[in-house]
């Protein structure tokens, strides 16, 4: 999947290994319905993304309650989710990240230990 | 034990690893769906689905089979700490989706969790993970799914997480416990609310058909008995247990030191169940089934055509072959499979290598009252050592057998010959007597042991015995014999000496008749002279004068 995202030309390539944290984020967000967690946590992630990931990211938001079979699929425990898909390694962040250092780390934009 | 699981309630199962918690869940799920029509979810935390699939099939369960007809379905929830950034408030809605899924695909009735203690594991924030499980719990109890949850036991509390705050109907600690080199897996309901549950530790086992619990003890003593009579397969034991044997359904033991016939009759028991065309079990802990067919066929008995037909099924098993408990669920499980009507275990002492004897003695009480229960005819042997009272078995449950019969070795002569008698038997009048026991090539012979001169004799001595008697037998025969042939000569000739006298006075009398006839005749003759006498002297005709005259005459 990595391949084809990053297009096959290897000066983008390059450029995309030699900044891991500029590449293009493939986000999805599990919510249960419209709970206070749920909608703090979209509003939340839609804006540290568009803070720290502008134009780079591409957010799904999935409500289990309407698609509960991807919960076991994706192995969905605690609510609110994201997973980062891309760039590997994959990523769960669960809460409705108000903890933006957290949430950070969690994206690897920022080293574990800092 | 209890009835059956708490209805719509969760229940904890607790216990240290392996002692059997997966297993325990597992079946309760897959009777519910085989048996009550219960579908159930399993939510595994631990093992993948295919592993568990894997293990099952080795206990007797096609879970994919079960799966694939909506009986089962199951859920593997696996956490990833590493993967995992916790970034503010959750909860674990997603958990709730997942099983609210799973529950409602298949319409179960059941669910396990096994074992959720591993949310504790890859989560932080055990506060929200508390909270969330007491949320759990309540919505399954609102949902009406009987659930049942697993966790490891932990130090001081029964679960490493304290799971029975949350769960708090029922609790079921299993234990896994090893007594010299003998493991033993035992059962205990901590609690269980709003029922009356037993409160002890039973001990119970996992083999090839799943997990089972046997009592401990038996109810009650409330099983029925018959008054029907099974022959021993030796006419003349029978002789001695009133002509007809034992009662069927009655435990029996053939106490005995070594090489006494404790096997050939318990054998020859067999054959005769056989022959009656009753199915007979034999359990052997010391010889194989081929070499008791073997042994037996040197005393006149076919084993194998009893084997061929059915009627007769050997088992045979090392008793160090595992622990006692699995024994007695390996004699409940054979007599349940083949349901004999008699039931013979060869010898019970070697049980004793498998447990103490306490142990044996609760086994062999349980398994004589479910044999009882079932009215199967139980014929146990016992070797019985060398030291102590003959009287006694090693495992203490004389007072357990209905018939009780001791082989013992008489030495007499340079000699060892067997000897049998009855030491008890209940509810009938059985002989007293010891009977000399035979091996013969036409199976067991009892012989009446000489009492003839106040000892017991056997063996070579009482045939001695029996023949020196045999002879002066016969030479008082020919006395008595000789005795009344002289009587008879007596008897002969004392008749015919009073043949003889009689003639001799027969001859006397005829005489004494003549001579009385001749005087008479005399007498006639002189009165005729004295008459003529007188007409010639022409007095007077007789008269008293005449009379005086002659006596003047005379004087």
């Amino acid at each position: 999947m990595a391949g084809k995202k990053v297009k096959s030309s290897t000066e983008e390539f390059e450029k995309a290994a030699a900044m891991p944290d500029r590449a293009k984020h493939v986000l999805r967000l599990y919510i249960t319905g419209m709970t206070p967690k749920s909608t703090r946590a979209i509003a939340n992630v839609r804006n540290l993304c568009e803070q720290y990931l502008k134009g780079e990211y591409e957010l799904k938001v999935i409500d289990i309650y309407q698609q509960p079979k991807l919960a076991a699929g994706e192995q969905i425990i605690a609510t609110p989710t994201l997973i980062k898909q891309l760039p590997l390694p994959l990523r769960k962040l669960i809460g409705d990240m108000s903890d933006t250092e957290r949430f950070l780390v969690g994206i690897d934009l920022k080293p574990k230990n800092a | 034990m209890v009835k059956k699981k708490p209805q719509g309630r969760p229940t904890l199962i607790c216990g240290s690893a392996g002692c059997g918690k997966t297993l325990f869940a597992m079946e309760f799920l897959l009777r519910g769906a085989l048996n009550f029509g219960e579908p159930g979810v399993f939510m595994t935390f631990e093992e993948s689905p295919e592993d568990l699939a894997k293990n099952f099939i080795s206990l007797g369960f096609d879970i994919n089979d079960m799966m694939s007809r909506g009986l089962i379905a199951m859920d593997h929830v696996y956490i990833e700490r590493s993967e995992i950034e916790e970034t503010g408030e959750y909860d674990l809605e997603g958990l709730f989706i997942r099983l609210g899924n799973a529950i409602d695909s298949i319409g179960a009735k059941r669910v396990v969790l096994d074992t959720i203690e591993a949310l504790f594991s890859g989560l932080s924030n055990a506060a929200i993970i508390r909270a969330e499980l007491r949320r759990l719990f309540l919505w399954l109890k609102e949902r009406g799914v009987t659930a049942i949850v697993t966790g490891e036991s932990g130090n001081k509390m029964l679960t490493r997480y304290g799971l029975e705050e949350y769960v708090a109907d029922c609790v079921i600690f299993l234990d896994f416990r090893i007594d010299e080199q003998i493991s033993t897996r035992r059962l205990r309901i901590i609690k269980y609310r709003g029922s009356s549950h037993g409160a002890d530790e039973y001990p119970f086992l996992i083999d090839e058909g799943g997990l089972s619990i046997l009592p401990i003890t038996s109810l009650g003593l409330d099983y029925p008995v018959s008054s029907r009579r099974v022959s021993t397969g030796v006419p003349k034991l029978d002789a001695m247990l009133e002509g007809k044997g034992f009662y069927r359904g009655s435990t029996i033991l053939i106490s005995g030191t070594a090489g006494t016939g404790k096997t050939s009759l318990a054998a020859t028991f067999a054959d005769a169940a056989c022959r009656r065309g009753e199915r007979c079990l034999y359990f052997a802990f010391e010889e194989s089934p081929s070499q008791i067919i073997r042994n037996m066929a040197s005393i006149g008995m076919d084993l194998a055509k009893w084997v061929k037909k059915g009627l007769l099924r050997f088992h045979s098993v090392r008793p160090s072959l595992y622990g006692l408990e699995m024994h007695l669920l390996t004699f409940h499980k054979v007599i349940n499979t083949f349901n004999p009507q008699v039931f013979i275990v060869d010898p019970i002492s070697n049980l004793t290598v498998a447990g103490s004897a306490s142990e044996v003695k609760s086994i062999l009480t349980r398994l004589i009252d479910y044999l009882k229960m079932t009215n199967i005819t139980t014929f146990l042997t016992d070797l019985t050592r060398c030291e102590g009272s003959l009287e006694q078995t090693s495992e203490e449950i004389s007072s357990l057998i209905d018939t009780w019969l001791l082989l013992r070795d008489i030495e007499l002569n340079g000699e060892r010959n067997r000897g049998l008698y009855i030491l008890k038997s209940r509810g009938m009048a059985h002989s007293n007597q010891i009977q000399e026991f035979l091996l013969t090539d036409r199976g067991i012979d009892l012989v009446d042991i000489y009492t003839g001169t106040g000892e017991v004799l056997t063996g070579s001595a009482r045939a001695a015995q029996e023949a020196g008697e045999k002879a002066s037998d016969l030479a008082r025969q020919r006395e008595v014999e000789r005795r009344l042939r002289a009587q008879e000569r007596k008897k002969n000739a004392l008749e015919a000496n009073i043949a003889a006298i009689r003639a001799e006075f027969d001859v006397e009398t005829l005489e004494v008749l003549l001579m009385a006839e001749e005087e008479k005749k005399r007498q006639a003759i002189q009165a005729q002279d004295r008459l003529e006498m007188a007409k010639l002297r022409k007095g007077k005709p007789s008269g008293p004068q005449a009379m005086r005259s002659k006596k003047n005459r005379k004087g």
